[in-house]
C-alpha cells in the first residue's frame, strides 16, 4: 500500500498547479506498478522521451509545456528527433523537422539543459556515486548505475519527465543498496588477454552479457583489462541493447564491485555461466548482417562520440582522404563537437572527409538516404539497431577497421585476433 | 482459465502471439503497421496489432514506452500484453494512452509456468481481475 508524504499528496490534489497534478498522478499509478509503499527524492534527471516518434510523442510534450510544466531537479535532455542546424542536409522532410523541434522546445521550456546527447554522463550533468537519478535512455541508465555508482531505476520515455516535474520516484528497485546486488556469475574462462584489449572486446562482451543476462544483474569475473571510459561506454550500450540489463558489476573494475564477494553484496550466484572465446566470437559474428566488401557508410558514435573518441580518431585519418564514395559520419553533441574543435582533433578528421551529426542520430532522425544501404561501425548499438530499423546491413569492426575501409572504399577487417581466438 | 494478475487493469479478446524471447518495441515494433520488426527476434515480420502479445518482458531501449503509445494511439498496439513480471515499460505506455487518449490496454503479469503453457493461435480472452480464458469461438 503506498502511503504519500504531504507534498506529495499536495501534487496529487492541484495544489502545486496542473502540471504536477497530471505528472504525480502518472507516478502514482506506477508505483503501484512497482509495488512501492513510498516515493523518494532524487536529485537529477535525464529525459529519454525528447525522442520525436510521431504525434503521440509529440502531443504528450505540449500537454506538460502547455501546463506550465517545470522539472524539480537539474534535468539533461537525451537526443532529438532532429539535428536542429544540420537537417537540411540529410535526408530530413521539413514536416518532421518542424515536429521534432517543435519537442525540443517543449522539454526546454520545462527549465531542462539542451544537452540533446544520449551520453549526459559525459557532460557537465555528470552525477555521483550513490545519487539518487531518475534516467531514461538505456546505455545512460545501464553506465550511471553501473560505471558511476549512482542510483537508477530503468526508467521508461514519459515517466522520466514526471519524476523530474515532480523530483521524486517510487522508493524501490536500484534505488535500494540490497535490489542492487549481483545476481549471476559469468567468468571469463581462458579469454586470452590480448583479445581483452582489442577495442571490439567491450561492445562484444556487452552484446552476449545483454543476452545471457535475462531480468537478472549480471557480475562479470575474469576481465584482466583496464577498460577506458569510452569502452564501458560501449559496454554499457550493447548489454542495454541486446538484453534488459540496467546495472551490472565488472569485478575489480566498476565501483560497487571491488571483489567478487562486493559484487554479490555475500549473496550466493542464481546462475554461474562460463564465457569462452568461442562465445565472444560468435556474439561478434553475430553483429555483422552484411556480406561481401560493399559499403556505403562508416557510422561512429552510438552513445554520443566523446572528446577522448575524437582524440583517438584524430591521428588515425591526420593526412588521409576517405573515399568520396563512402560517407563518413560521427553522431555527437554540441558540446563534444565543440570541445573537440577547440582541441584542434576536429580539423583533420573534417580534412579527411568525415561530417559531424550533432542532437541526434542516425536511429533517431530519418536522415539518411535510401541509397544509403550497407554501414559500418565500432558501434554493438548501431550494429543491433540499424538493421531493424533502418533496413541496412551492418559490419562491425574496430575503430582501425572503420578508417581503413573509408580509405580504400570497401569493409577491410583485420579479423586476425578473432579467428585465432 | 489462467489467474493472472492485472498490473494494468482491462479487457480483451484476440489470438494469442507468444514469444520467450524479450522484446525492445523501440527498434522492435513498426506502430505505423503493428508489425514485429526486430531481425534479431523469432517473431520478426510478424504482425501483433490487435493480438494478445506473451512477451515475458521489455528489454532495450526506454522508448518503447514512446512506440506503444505512438501504436496505441494509431490503433495498431496488441489487444493486450501478458508477461511474467510486472513490466514498468509496458505498464506506463497503457497509463498515459488512459491518460492522453482514454485508451489503455490490459496488462497482465503470469506466473512463469502458467506463461509457459501459452500457445500462439489460441483465442484468449482477458478479465479485469486479471484471469485469462480460452475463448469460445475457437472452439476450447
Amino acid at each position: 500500500m503506498l502511503t504519500l508524504s504531504d507534498r506529495d499528496q499536495a501534487m496529487l490534489n492541484g495544489d502545486h498547479g496542473p502540471a504536477p497534478q497530471l505528472a504525480m498522478s502518472i507516478l502514482v499509478r506506477m508505483a503501484g506498478v512497482y509495488g512501492a509503499r513510498e516515493l523518494m527524492d532524487i536529485s537529477q534527471a535525464h529525459i529519454d522521451s525528447t525522442i520525436y516518434l510521431g504525434d503521440a510523442t509529440l502531443e504528450f510534450a505540449e500537454r506538460l509545456a502547455s501546463l506550465g510544466a517545470r522539472v524539480a531537479v537539474p534535468t539533461s535532455l537525451n537526443v532529438s528527433g532532429v539535428d536542429e542546424c544540420g537537417w537540411k542536409d540529410w535526408a530530413v522532410s521539413p514536416d518532421w523537422a518542424a515536429k521534432a523541434a517543435r519537442q525540443m522546445l517543449a522539454y526546454e521550456k520545462m527549465g531542462a539543459v539542451p544537452t540533446w546527447t544520449c551520453a549526459p554522463y559525459q557532460t557537465q550533468m555528470r552525477p555521483v556515486f550513490g545519487q539518487q537519478i531518475a534516467w531514461g535512455e538505456s546505455n545512460a541508465i545501464a553506465f550511471a548505475n553501473s560505471v558511476i555508482g549512482a542510483r537508477t531505476e530503468r526508467y521508461p520515455d514519459l515517466l522520466d519527465i514526471c519524476c523530474a516535474i515532480t523530483g521524486r520516484v517510487p522508493a524501490v528497485g536500484l534505488h535500494v543498496t540490497e535490489n542492487r546486488a549481483g545476481q549471476m556469475l559469468l567468468r571469463l574462462a581462458g579469454v586470452p588477454p590480448v583479445l581483452q584489449q582489442d577495442d571490439q572486446f567491450f561492445p562484444v562482451l556487452g552484446h552476449l552479457v545483454g543476452k545471457l543476462a535475462g531480468d537478472l544483474i549480471p557480475v562479470i569475473d575474469g576481465v584482466t583489462a583496464k577498460p577506458t571510459e569510452d569502452q564501458l561506454k560501449g559496454f554499457s550500450a550493447a548489454v542495454a541493447s541486446s538484453g534488459r540489463v540496467a546495472l551490472f558489476h565488472l569485478v575489480s573494475v566498476t565501483p560497487e564491485a571491488p571483489t567478487l564477494d562486493a559484487a554479490f553484496q555475500g549473496r550466493t550466484p542464481e546462475q554461474t555461466i562460463d564465457v569462452t572465446s568461442a562465445d565472444l566470437r560468435a556474439a561478434r559474428a553475430e553483429l555483422t548482417t552484411a556480406d561481401g566488401r560493399e559499403l556505403d557508410m562508416v557510422i561512429l558514435g552510438s552513445p554520443h562520440f566523446s572528446l577522448a573518441e575524437f582524440r583517438q580518431l584524430a591521428p588515425l585519418v591526420e593526412g588521409k582522404r576517405g573515399d568520396p564514395r563512402v560517407k563518413f559520419l560521427i553522431t555527437s553533441s554540441r558540446l563534444m563537437k565543440e570541445m573537440a574543435a577547440e582541441a584542434g582533433v576536429l580539423a583533420p578528421i573534417v580534412e579527411f572527409g568525415a561530417q559531424i551529426t550533432v542532437d541526434t542520430c542516425i536511429l533517431a532522425s530519418p536522415m539518411l538516404p535510401p541509397e544509403i544501404r550497407t554501414l559500418m561501425t565500432n558501434s554493438a548499438k548501431y550494429a543491433y539497431y540499424a538493421p531493424s530499423l533502418l533496413n541496412t546491413r551492418v559490419t562491425f569492426g574496430s575503430l582501425a577497421d572503420c578508417v581503413r575501409s573509408a580509405i580504400e572504399g570497401r569493409v577491410v577487417r583485420d579479423d586476425s585476433l578473432w579467428l585465432d581466438a | 482459465m489462467i489467474a493472472g494478475r492485472p498490473v494494468v487493469e482491462g479487457e480483451a479478446e484476440g489470438e494469442a502471439l507468444v514469444t520467450h524471447d524479450a522484446l525492445s518495441f523501440w527498434g522492435g515494433y513498426d506502430f505505423q503497421t503493428g508489425e514485429i520488426i526486430d531481425k534479431h527476434h523469432p517473431l520478426a515480420g510478424v504482425r501483433a496489432a490487435g493480438r494478445i502479445l506473451a512477451v515475458p518482458f521489455s528489454k532495450g531501449s526506454s522508448t518503447t514506452t514512446a512506440v506503444l503509445l505512438e501504436a496505441v494511439r494509431a490503433g495498431t498496439a496488441p489487444a493486450a500484453i501478458l508477461t511474467t513480471g510486472a513490466d514498468s515499460f509496458f505498464a506506463l505506455a497503457s497509463i498515459v494512452a488512459d491518460v492522453m487518449y482514454g485508451k489503455s490496454f490490459p496488462v497482465i503479469a503470469l506466473e512463469p509456468d502458467d506463461f509457459a503453457r501459452l500457445r500462439s493461435g489460441e483465442r484468449l480472452a482477458v478479465e479485469r481481475d486479471g484471469t485469462i480464458r480460452y475463448s469460445r469461438s475457437a472452439g476450447l
